[in-house]
């Protein structure tokens, strides 16, 4: 019997962590099972997109899963540390310059979580979407974009569609919470467009969920 | 087989060419002193505050172990003109077989004392001091050979196994299993040689037989060792001819990387390894590295990275670039697979990031894949230290310390915004600027980015000064931060220097 038979014998008949990476209680609600392996993820552009980002990468982060920022400079990495990103399972390429697609496609090869900031420099055409997503699926990676819509539709979309930093008076006090709210919307079993209030970050810097019954008993 | 162990000791305090006291820091700690800092109180392991405070003349020379190994090429230059096989073990220390050369030149003890005086020489060459002078040493093993070069003794063929047997299991280098067999109520050597070989196999592994062997005075050597298949050695072509160390040395990454697949890939595991280049004069230059354990990808490279920089940076430097790189290993015994760590440990997805890493490297260049670490500072740029992929992730700066003025948490999610002024008003449309005291002339209403649309102010918070190194004529500089929420939803973080208003970072 082939060595590659018997491991196929002896594997477990599915482990739930093969299938999908573990996103931070906060998500949990408008992704209940997860980030699916192997799928297209794209983040909205508008204000709180950067925050909403770096929380979906926490999760699978703290459980031992590497990701990638692609074309992202100027992303902080205090904040990404205080989402819950470990620094030290953090690839940062800052410029990936003209053969991007390659980069990222190499990425994909042995990164659970690669996310790219499109516009700019970093255009696609609609083969290389094609080609990138389906190297994402054939190596159960997963492919996050922003920035700019991906040309041949994500799986999953996600949006900041309203939020508001709390703590700034006019002259006094500091920056402390942002609510946001946050909506998914896509294709096939997330059809259903959920949506969820959330600290991003609360006080502490971490993204929490927000339990609207608390909320009305200490407004 | 007779060894024959060349060791220099405080290397990293010779290869700094100081003289006097010396201690060499790593992470705040003292990993080398020279004998005169010793003899002052200067401890391996103090913190560099407690040296100085008991030696106050003491110079501070950081680690550098690219440093270290290009100085000791010329040594052993010196040595390979007595035995041309000579294995480096380690910056300091190299090693090689005895029994060829100790006929040629008299016997051992002769052959030793001229290795020694031609060393010596050679390091008064490189440091322009005689440090402590180097210390040579004779004894069946490399081992045994290296215990012995610390003492300076010639061990008589076939009486290592005494030699060895009331040193302390300290010795072998290997401080957790030496830990393990002091609970255990083994101490010395010669009491670990006594434990029977097959028990100590069955209790302790592979690494517990290798030790058992080396402790009885044996060949450290395995019995299966034996000399590869030729097809394992890998080879570059250098393409236009390297002749800087920089360069070099990103070859030299990839060829370790090719190399130690080929290995992995046939089970083997390589002890020794020898490195051979030939310039586009035709000059072929050759050297051997021996690792104590087995040769990572890593430890490979970084000896190849030493010894060409040895090569390229030292006294007898080719004439021309180098065309050709290859690497043989020498000497390989099997792999007998590794227990992953239960809890934590490097994982499998740990090491198939660092290759697809590595590959992005190749890409588009070493500096273009970046890992971040937290550091200290005061501006949202400062708070982190990107670091090459591959580079040791430390912080630059001191993270655990205060940082007064600094922002205060969150942290931004963009940072190096798009340096640009901008523009903040009042409701009557005079501009904002902030006084002395850090105080606003007016409340700010309106706030226009260098592109895009006005935006109206919601919230402000009051403006904090923050002087940075106001001793310091160039690093100075004197600026007052304030934090302000737009209406969108969004926040910036702006800093007024001189009356110009520029975006920070943007808490997006």
């Amino acid at each position: 019997m082939e060595v590659a038979e018997l491991l196929e014998r002896a594997r477990p008949v599915a482990l739930a962590g093969q299938r999908a990476l573990p996103v931070i209680p906060a998500l949990t609600s408008i992704l209940p099972g997860g980030l699916c392996r192997g799928g297209t993820l794209a983040v909205g552009s508008g204000p709180g997109a950067t925050s909403l980002l770096l929380a979906l990468l926490a999760g699978a982060s703290a459980e031992g899963s590497w990701a990638a920022l692609v074309g992202m400079p100027e992303v902080g990495p205090e904040a990404a540390a205080s989402m819950g990103v470990d620094l030290g399972r953090l690839a940062l390429v800052p410029d990936p310059g003209e053969q991007w697609p390659a980069v990222v496609s190499a990425l994909l090869d042995g990164i659970d979580l690669v996310a790219v900031r499109l516009g700019g420099r970093l255009r696609l055409r609609p083969a290389e979407a094609r080609r990138l997503a389906a190297r994402a699926r054939h190596q159960s990676s997963v492919l996050m974009v922003t920035g700019a819509p991906w040309p041949e539709g994500c799986d999953l979309s996600l949006d900041v569609v309203a939020g508001g930093w709390e703590g700034l008076g006019n002259g006094y006090g500091s920056l402390a919470r942002r609510r946001v709210e946050v909506a998914v919307s896509g294709r096939r079993a997330a059809s259903r467009r959920r949506q969820a209030t959330l600290w991003l970050p609360d006080d502490s810097g971490r993204p929490e969920p927000i339990d609207d019954t608390l909320v009305a008993l200490h407004p | 087989m007779r060894s024959m162990v060349v060791w220099y000791p405080d290397w990293p305090v010779v290869a700094s060419g100081v003289v006097g006291p010396v201690a060499v820091i790593q992470a705040n700690q003292v990993v080398v002193a020279s004998a005169e800092a010793r003899s002052e109180g200067v401890r391996v392991g103090q913190r560099r505050r407690q040296a100085e405070a008991v030696c106050p003349g003491l110079a501070i020379v950081g680690r550098d172990e690219d440093r270290d190994a290009r100085a000791f090429e010329p040594l052993v230059a010196a040595v390979a003109r007595f035995c041309p096989t000579v294995e480096v073990m380690r910056p300091g220390l190299c090693a090689f077989s005895a029994r060829g050369p100790a006929r040629y030149f008299g016997g051992e003890e002769s052959l030793a004392r001229q290795v020694a005086e031609a060393v010596d020489a050679a390091t008064a060459v490189v440091s322009g001091t005689m440090g402590e002078g180097c210390r040579v040493g004779v004894a069946d093993g490399p081992f045994a050979g290296t215990l012995a070069a610390r003492r300076g003794r010639i061990v008589p063929p076939g009486a290592t196994a005494e030699f060895l047997a009331p040193l302390s299991v300290r010795e072998l280098g290997r401080p957790e299993f030496a830990d393990l067999l002091g609970r255990l109520g083994v101490r010395t050597l010669g009491q670990l040689a006594a434990l029977p070989a097959p028990q100590v196999l069955s209790r302790f592994g592979w690494e517990g037989a290798a030790v058992h062997r080396l402790a009885r005075g044996l060949d450290e050597r395995p019995l299966d060792a034996r000399r590869p298949p030729e097809d394992l050695s890998v080879e570059a072509e250098l393409d236009p001819p390297v002749d800087r160390v920089d360069t070099a040395a990103f070859v030299a990454k990839a060829l370790a990387d090719r190399l130690y697949a080929g290995l992995v890939k046939g089970g083997w595991r390589c002890t020794l390894v020898r490195i051979e280049a030939e310039s586009e004069h035709g000059e072929s230059l050759c050297r051997t590295w021996r690792h104590d354990g087995t040769f990572s990808a890593a430890t490979l490279a970084e000896r190849v990275r030493w010894q060409l920089d040895g090569w390229l940076t030292g006294p007898s430097r080719p004439t021309a670039g180098l065309t050709k790189l290859r690497l043989v290993p020498e000497e390989m015994v099997a792999d007998h697979g590794t227990q992953l760590g239960f809890w934590g440990g490097m994982a499998e997805a740990d090491r198939q990031a660092a290759r697809v890493l590595a590959r992005v490297q190749s890409m588009i260049g070493p500096d273009g894949v970046v890992t971040a670490v937290l550091d200290g500072g005061r501006s949202p740029t400062e708070r982190a230290t990107l670091i090459p992929w591959g580079d040791q992730r430390a912080p630059r700066r001191r993270p655990e310390l205060p940082w007064p003025g600094r922002i205060p948490p969150p942290a931004p999610a963009l940072t190096s915004a798009p340096a640009g002024s901008v523009a903040l008003e009042d409701s009557g449309g005079r501009p904002v600027v902030v006084n002395g005291r850090a105080e606003p002339s007016g409340a700010p209403a309106r706030f226009r980015p260098d592109r895009g649309p006005e935006l109206t102010v919601s919230g402000w918070s009051a403006p904090w000064p923050c002087q940075e190194r106001w001793w310091d004529p160039d690093g100075h500089r004197r600026r007052a931060w304030m934090q302000v929420a737009v209406e969108d939803g969004r926040a910036f973080l702006l800093a007024a220097e001189g009356s110009r208003w520029s975006v920070e970072a943007i808490y997006d």
